[in-house]
């Protein structure tokens, strides 16, 4: 995979941050990592390796203490590119706007029409099952909800890369399932690039074309598994026999990383 | 909501009244040099509010309320937002602001009627001064503890400095902004009164200390009771605004 033709690309990217104790704490990195046009990539890792950190360097939220980051070949520094959606782990909805209001907020930017963006606006609610909760308050809401709020509003400025931290880590498994469907389902019909992180293997077996796994921190790519889906899937696919295979091949590599996550909190 | 507002008139009712029979046996107790009646005092007091001597007194004071209002909101909620957003600055300035949160503004009177002679504009910039502290005091935690998830998403969504202020930090902030207003309120309608009573020709705030000069017991009441029903009647509504926004949180 040649630079030019990837829509992501990173080269040698590290990330350090202030440690509290005055010194350094070397969070991410170095990474390469290219993401092709149209892929779906999911990326597992022991909890605290510097998976969100990573993300928030591809979204342009903080630039990189070394290394190059491009997306659709401009160099990202700190600014935050077009054409790029995130959402957080964490809650994110705001508490003083409307379900309907906060997936309008998505489209603040695009120039549109008030009617066209009306009726965006309304099928995102109701691909994401809000329809019934459109002029609800976050507060009113569950956790899960909430989350499927904030994917609501990403989706509906349909952006050409896609950012997932952990997005479904609210929801029960059935639902999970279910909007790992949807997700599916979107990312076909947009054909936009797809970056997800997720603690759940099986997840990341299930949905992405390709899967990096990340050491325990300062997070390095130390694997890599091409799944080899046809685009045309759903989650009926944790039925195939190669699917086992995968997640095994996951748990292998991740297995010695996240002991050792494990044993440094202790 | 209806059942709760209900509660709400009839616990206010029943608290009036409580008030009303605590007046009438203090009256009782205290007698006719110190005090007067219920009654009697809601009798003057509707005379009082028809005649036409006391307009000007009135008018002077709302304008001058409404003027020194109006200057802390906006002195103090430009504070806030600045000192709220610059952790360096508010390193600097927020002990200062602390400082004089707890003088007691009345020592600095005498200055600003220097500077400003008698009247109207003395009134106001001291009712100014007692609601800009808090106002700013109050924005400043509301700015800096919205949540930073927030701001991040307003970052991704492309916002200007401008719109950010405006679309995420303002909302974020506003149940606790308000909470800052609501105390504001009160110290800028105190802060008015009290210029009025120490060095002006007009206000109520003059009427109550020529009463008071002049031992008209009856006027006094009457002043009183008009200034802590006006008083009582806006802070019971900015609570319930302020309760209801505090609610989404
Ligand atoms: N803004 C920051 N300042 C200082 N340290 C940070 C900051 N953000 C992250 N870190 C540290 O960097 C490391 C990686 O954090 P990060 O949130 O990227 O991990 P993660 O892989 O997303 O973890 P999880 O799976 O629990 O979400 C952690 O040790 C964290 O404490
Ligand atoms: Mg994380």
């Amino acid at each position: 995979m040649s630079q030019a033709s990837a829509h992501v690309s990173l080269r040698g990217v590290t990330k350090t941050f202030p440690s509290a104790a005055g010194g350094e704490l070397h969070a991410l990195g170095p990474v390469d990592l290219d993401l092709r046009r149209g892929e779906f990539l999911a990326v597992v890792g022991p909890s605290g390796c510097g998976k969100s950190t990573l993300l928030e360097l591809i979204a342009g939220l903080s630039p990189p203490t070394a290394g190059t980051i491009e997306f659709e070949g401009r160099r990202i520094a700190g600014d935050i590119p077009d054409g790029i959606g995130v959402v957080f782990q964490e809650d994110a909805c705001f508490p003083w706007l409307s379900v309907e209001a906060n997936v309008a907020f998505g489209l603040r930017k695009s120039a549109i029409e008030p009617a066209a963006k009306t009726k965006r606006v309304r099928e995102v609610i109701e691909l994401m099952g809000l329809t019934d909760f459109a002029k609800s308050y976050p507060a009113q809401l569950s956790g899960g909800m909430r989350q499927r709020v904030c994917i609501a509003r990403t989706l509906v400025k349909e952006p050409r890369l896609i950012l997932l931290d952990e997005p479904f880590g609210a929801l029960d498994q059935q639902t999970r399932l279910l909007m790992g469907d949807e997700v599916l389902k979107l990312w076909r019909q947009t054909g936009a690039t797809v970056f997800l992180i997720t603690h759940a293997l099986d997840e990341a077996a299930m949905l992405a074309d390709r899967i990096a796994v990340m050491s325990a921190r300062p997070g390095r790519l130390i694997d890599a598994v091409e799944t080899n889906w046809p685009r045309e899937r759903d989650s009926r696919i944790v039925e195939r026999p190669e699917f086992g295979v995968i997640t095994a091949r996951l748990w292998k590599s991740l297995r010695e990383e996240s002991l050792k996550t494990i044993g440094r909190a202790k | 909501m209806s059942a709760n507002a209900l509660k709400g008139v009839r616990n206010a009712a029943m608290l009036i009244a409580g008030l009303l029979v605590a007046w009438q046996a203090l009256y009782w107790f205290v007698g006719d040099a110190a005090l007067r009646p219920p009654l009697a005092t809601f009798r003057y007091t509707l005379n009082l509010v028809t005649s036409e001597a006391f307009w000007p007194h009135l008018s002077e004071t709302m304008r001058a309320f409404a003027v020194a209002l109006a200057i802390a909101v906006s002195v103090g909620l430009a504070t806030g937002f600045w000192l709220g957003s610059h952790k360096l600055s508010s390193q600097v300035f927020e002990p200062m602001l602390v400082a004089v949160y707890s003088i007691p503004k009345i020592t600095l009177y005498p200055i600003l009627l220097l500077a400003f002679g008698l009247g109207m504009p003395a009134k106001i910039a001291f009712g100014a001064i007692h609601g800009i502290v808090p106002v700013a005091l109050f924005t400043i935690n509301a700015v800096r503890n919205v949540r930073p998830i927030l701001i991040k998403t307003g970052r991704v969504h492309g916002l200007s400095a401008t719109e950010m202020v405006r679309a995420v930090l303002f909302p974020a902030a506003l149940p606790e902004i308000f909470t800052g207003f609501r105390v504001g309120f009160s110290l800028t309608l105190i802060g008015t009164l009290l210029g009025e009573m120490f060095a002006a020709q007009r206000g109520l705030g003059y009427l109550l200390m020529t009463a008071i000069g002049l031992h008209n017991v009856d006027l006094i009441m009457a002043v009183t009771l008009l200034l802590i029903t006006f008083a009582a009647a806006v802070s019971s509504v900015l609570l319930a605004i302020d309760r209801r926004l505090h609610r989404r949180i």
